[in-house]
């Protein structure tokens, strides 16, 4: 790709969601916004190489959609009344709540109560993240068509309905950012674990995105415990990032990793947050224990020095909350570190995740450490055929390959 | 402002009690003093129903609701609201004041 072209590529993802935002705020239409900021880009594409890059580009891009999207209004039969209409929503869109952020504006109206969850992620991740169509496809393993369709569906509801573009009121703020920390989440671990094996391992324009959109819900709701414990979490697993992937692209174990090359900053700033929590004396939550979890793990300064107790007993809490499979399995990881591989494998045999590729990876891990290799080497067969993430493929196939008698 | 219309939705043949009616009327006069009331009414039960086809020469009338469910819609509201935000609070109002689940879905602008 030419020098342009890699550019554009660093353009979009520091510009789409921003460019998008603004354009759904001036035009009130999520349609619009979304295709005038492609074809904003697509002439882009077009006239940069030939005229050179602007200046500043964001600015370039602003006025280019914003040109389209008025020219395309004038084209319309109905003209009159959209431009009417235009300007009503662009009026009607003074911000609600406390914080005028476009993005923020965007992520709540993608993450509306009234749209199914599956719906609030694929437009937040569409809208906010700047995916493409088949990389959501690929992310929740549907076909690109229906994938297609739901976003489009979506989009019609909110305008036929009347969703409203902003930030609601602060009386509905609690019962609607839970819903929006689940999306957020989903976004970072989409960034953090990426699903599809012919994208890079790690894509830090989605971790990045996720923890900025969480640190704007935070300003907005600074009393919020869960709120606080994903911003928390989201930190203490982004300060990982650079030790989790090696130089030949395969997925380090958080006992392997070179605990030098973790972010002191971000683990600080994660640290203090659940500290802050801890004193505030409430019952914590899903994000706030996960974020305690991931506190004892950068608090050791060598993977021996790892309080195993305290991250079983933080498992156990969380159990409590929330007793799902994939809690219990992971639990399961943090007991074999304190009981045994034994008592570990007991936990996990009984789990109802045979679909998924960490169970088999677990199950494989544990059985290496009882010596059990034949097993083992079923059970990495059964992980690498489920891993959809490329780091992690290369690490399961090596350690497969490693096993006693191969 | 846009409009909706809520559907109360109601899977047996039991009508309001006295208690629920006056609940509905509280509603009623409320939504008429914030200004969102348009029009509202209780419906006769599915079986009151006749299907009409007028599309040909001869009308053909047919006894009966033209789908048969366990649900029916009961009876609605007509409300005038500026976004979906407050018809969903509006919505969930009209819900408990009637004790009954409600479909919320927006006119065509």
């Amino acid at each position: 790709m030419s020098d342009v072209g890699e550019l554009i590529t660093r353009v979009h993802r520091a510009e789409w969601a921003r460019l998008v935002a603004s354009l759904a705020g001036r035009f009130g239409d999520l349609d619009i916004a979304e295709e005038m900021a492609a074809e904003a880009f697509a002439t882009a594409v077009e006239r940069w190489p030939v005229d050179g890059v602007p200046p500043v580009p964001g600015a370039w891009l602003t006025t280019t959609a914003h040109r389209k999207a008025i020219d395309r209004l004038r084209r319309e039969v109905r003209r009159e009344e959209k431009h009417r209409e235009a300007l009503m929503l662009s009026a009607a869109a003074e911000p609600l709540g406390a914080i005028d952020d476009d993005r923020l504006r965007l992520v709540f109206t993608c993450c509306h109560p009234a749209l199914a969850m599956e719906v609030r992620i694929a437009l937040t991740l569409r809208m906010v993240g700047g995916l493409t169509v088949p990389e959501i496809a690929r992310a929740f393993l549907v076909q690109e068509t229906a994938m297609s369709r739901r976003i489009t569906r979506a989009k019609a509801k909110i305008k036929a309905a009347r969703i409203p573009y902003g930030v609601p009121l602060r009386e509905d703020l609690p019962a609607r950012v839970t819903g929006v920390l689940a999306v957020l989440y989903l976004i970072f671990n989409e960034g953090y674990l990426a699903s599809d094996p012919g994208k890079e391992a790690v894509r830090a324009d989605l971790t990045a995105e996720a923890i900025r959109l969480t640190r704007l819900v935070r300003a907005l709701m600074p009393a919020d415990g869960e709120v606080a414990g994903l911003l928390a979490l989201m930190l203490l697993t982004e300060a990982r990032r650079a030790a989790r992937v090696s130089a030949s692209g395969e997925l380090v174990t958080l006992a392997e990793q070179d605990r030098g090359a973790w972010d002191r900053e971000l683990i600080a700033e994660g640290h203090a947050l659940v500290r802050a929590r801890l004193a505030s004396g409430q019952a914590p939550g899903r994000y706030q224990i996960l974020a305690a979890i991931n506190a004892v793990h950068t608090d050791a300064r060598d993977v021996r020095d790892t309080d195993w107790s305290q991250v079983v007993a933080l498992y156990n809490r969380l159990v409590r909350l929330d007793p799902s499979p994939i809690v219990r399995l992971n639990r399961a990881i943090a007991v074999a570190e304190l009981d045994g591989p034994e008592v570990a494998l007991a936990e996990v045999d009984g789990l109802p995740l045979e679909g998924y590729h960490a169970f088999h990876a677990t199950r494989a891990d544990l059985l290496r450490r009882l010596g059990r290799s034949e097993e083992s080497r079923a059970a990495y067969d059964r992980a690498i055929g489920l891993a959809g993430n490329t780091a992690e493929t290369a690490y399961l196939v090596r350690r497969r390959d490693q096993l006693a008698g191969a | 402002m846009a409009q909706y219309l809520i559907s109360v939705l109601h899977d047996t043949t039991d009508l309001a009690t006295a208690e629920e009616m006056a609940a509905i009327d509280a509603f009623n006069t409320q939504l008429q003093a914030d200004g969102h009331w348009v029009f509202a009414g209780g419906l006769a039960a599915p079986g009151t129903a006749t299907v009409v086809d007028g599309r040909h020469a001869e009308p053909v009338f047919t006894d009966g609701p033209y789908v048969e469910s366990k649900e029916h819609v009961i009876g609605f509201w007509i409300i005038d609201a500026p976004h979906l935000d407050l018809a969903l609070r509006l919505a969930a109002l009209g819900s408990r004041h009637c004790n009954r689940r409600v479909e919320l879905r927006p006119f065509l602008g």
